[in-house]
């Protein structure tokens, strides 16, 4: 009943923008059960369409679990898109700068140098919060801009490739991780679904053991549900602050293992389709729990990858139609309250305390 | 260095402001009622694409400006029904927006005008770059008038202090705050519009590029005060101006360029900075985010 409970509501918000995407579609002269057609059944054909949706859920996954962990402090980490650039220019300058070392020392260096990018840029936001009390959502945002303005100064002055495009140099193929084409058979190698998939599903599992499982999580959860107790229970909501921030960078820091090592083999200029802030949905949608955020960052990546047909095969309606859908879910989903009050009205579910 | 301090770069920087104050004036209104608006950008593209489509089809600019600040009142209006009614978290369905106004537009474009994104370019006799200069300087005054010489900028003020009591002393807190929200959508998407049909003679996607976060930072770096976001304003739309007008001009002694990317950086750092409490302190509305629900 619990669980039902919990999935109540997400899926309602899911279905209402279905709904609402499907309006606009049909004033604007198309037929929306053709679209979502379109949509679904290609996102959802074996082989190429599934893994290219599984190709695209790995970076939402890493995202929605680090506004995750951020959340579950009582922080709300909109910093997410920075901390995947940082961390992903840190892999990818690892890999260009120790190019010649063997895979097996390589490959966890840049493994490394994502998780420690990220971390920092998640951890500033945290520090000046901890020891300033300057609001997170607004510092994140700076240095999202601030990320994106730097690494461009590095990629352009001191690692670009030359020609036309931003984009650093590759990095040495000791780096690369292996595509899972490799190991599935069906899976054409061409589509770079690759082994940071398993490691998103991986950072699942030891996230809920982290926090639901561990003194440390129990900390960091304390410190979300009640700071006030938690610092009278002798737990210190400052360095649970920056130690949720620190996580949730590396976290949202991971991307650039998919990206980097796994997809492009360079650092290029802009590649986040906004990861960062989809992880927002992401988490909100799955409740924030780690089994949530699989489920809708699986959601999502459907929405990206079924944009692509929508886009040739419809007349008028765009992949635009993704955002649409995206920014609808999200604001039902914030907007809970709104489907309570008629589920009250219609006396099937108990008014909550809000 | 004396060559780029010239009459041209005053001028970009005044135009390059115009969008940061309205939309900073905005999210004042917003802020000072107690809600958090990161939705500034989505508010300032609902603008700046309903202008540029509206002058396109009726071929009158002022019909496009009043339509643009419609629209930003629109989705303004979707945020204070969400953060007020509905007690949504403020800065989630800010994001929402945002993200629901990154993909609205280019969906709008491409179903009325078959194009990928953008509005058919608007004949330059149609366009309005003075008008919305002229407003956005007389807004200043008038919104500090507005926020500390009347009964209404005094509820406004309180409700985002105190709002319980604000209630007490009979003050319609919820009213208030739409209020506030409402208003900043106005100016938000008059700066957008600003964007469209004033400064440039169509939309394209994403075209305020961050702008509406830039008037945020404006706004804290200004302290939440209409004179001092102003001047925030004025200082990020001149780094903005000098950095566009650099590109290859300004060289170091040794001979490099100063990198672009350097003078961009600025207005982020000295929000960052400000907000640490390193230049004075900036203490945002005490009641700022936090829904109000009325004792019953």
């Amino acid at each position: 009943m619990k669980l039902l409970r919990e999935l109540l509501f997400p899926l309602i918000a899911v279905v209402a923008a279905f709904i609402v995407a499907g309006i606009l579609i049909l004033i604007i002269g198309d037929n929306p059960i053709e679209t979502y057609r379109l949509l679904f059944g290609s996102a959802l054909s074996w082989p190429v369409g599934i893994s290219y949706t599984l190709f695209y859920a790995t970076p939402l996954i890493f995202t929605g679990l680090a506004v995750l962990v951020a959340f579950r402090c009582g922080l709300l980490n909109i910093g997410a898109e920075g901390q995947l650039y940082v961390a992903a220019f840190a892999t990818a300058w690892v890999g260009i700068t120790f190019a010649n070392h063997s895979p097996w020392l390589l490959i966890p260096l840049c493994c490394l140098a994502a998780v420690v990018g990220g971390g920092v840029w998640g951890a500033i936001p945290g520090i000046l919060k901890a020891r300033f009390g300057s609001h997170e959502v607004i510092n994140t945002i700076m240095l999202n801009f601030l990320a994106v303005a730097l690494l461009s100064y590095f990629t352009q002055y001191h690692y670009k490739e030359p020609g036309p495009i931003m984009q650093t140099l590759a990095i040495g193929p000791n780096a690369h991780i292996a595509r899972l084409g490799k190991f599935i058979p069906g899976i054409p190698q061409f589509i770079p679904l690759n082994v940071a998939f398993i490691l998103a599903l991986l950072s699942c599992g030891l996230v809920y053991i982290f926090l639901w499982r561990t003194k440390w999580g129990y900390e960091l959860r304390s410190t979300g549900t009640n700071p006030s107790a938690a610092e009278y229970g002798g737990i210190s909501v400052r360095k649970q602050i920056v130690i949720a921030m620190t996580i949730s960078g590396a976290l949202a820091g991971m991307v650039g293992i998919n990206e980097v090592l796994g997809y492009r083999y360079r650092y290029y200029d802009g590649f986040s389709d906004n990861y960062g802030f989809t992880g927002i949905a992401v988490a909100l949608l799955g409740r924030n729990h780690p089994v949530g955020v699989i489920i809708s960052a699986l959601l999502f990546a459907v929405l990206q990858r079924g944009g692509i047909p929508v886009d040739a095969f419809t007349t008028h309606v765009t992949k635009d139609i993704v955002q649409v859908l995206q920014g609808t879910i999200i604001l039902f989903v914030a907007a809970e309250a709104f489907f309570r009050g008629p589920f009250a009205q219609w006396g099937l579910l108990k008014r909550s305390k809000v | 260095m004396a060559e780029i301090f010239t009459i041209a770069l005053i001028w970009s920087t005044v135009r390059l402001s115009t969008p940061l104050i309205l939309a900073a004036l905005g999210g004042l209104f917003s802020e000072r009622s107690g809600v958090i608006n990161i939705a500034l950008e989505g508010m300032m593209l609902a603008g700046a694409f309903t202008a540029a489509a509206v002058t396109y089809a009726t071929g009158s600019p002022y019909v496009g400006l009043v339509a643009g600040m419609m629209a930003g009142m629109l989705i303004a209006a979707i945020h204070a029904v969400a953060c007020i009614q509905y007690q949504a978290d403020q800065v989630v369905t800010g994001t929402a927006i945002n993200i629901l106004m990154l993909g609205m537009p280019a969906f709008l474009s491409g179903a009325f005008f078959l194009s990928s994104g953008s509005t058919p370019q608007i004949p330059k006799e149609h366009l309005v770059p003075w008008l919305p200069i002229i407003i956005a300087i007389v807004m200043v005054p008038l919104s500090w008038y507005v926020l500390y010489k009347t009964p209404f900028g005094l509820r406004l003020r309180s409700v985002g202090e105190n709002p319980e009591a604000a209630d007490a002393a009979g003050v319609p807190v919820a009213r208030m705050r739409y209020a506030g929200v409402l208003l900043s959508g106005v100016l938000a998407g008059l700066g957008g519009a600003y964007l469209s049909i004033g400064q440039s003679s169509l939309f394209t996607r994403n075209m305020t590029s961050g702008r509406g976060f830039i008037a945020l930072a404006a706004l804290i770096f200004g302290k939440w005060r209409p004179f001092q976001t102003l001047l925030a304003c004025l200082l990020f739309g001149f780094t903005e101006a000098v950095s566009i007008q650099m590109q290859g001009v300004v060289k170091l002694p040794s001979g490099d360029d100063i990198p672009v990317q350097f003078i961009q950086m600025v207005p982020y750092v000295l929000t960052i900075v400000v907000l640490a409490g390193f230049i004075g302190s900036s203490r945002p509305p005490r009641a700022l985010g936090i829904p109000y629900q009325k004792e019953r």
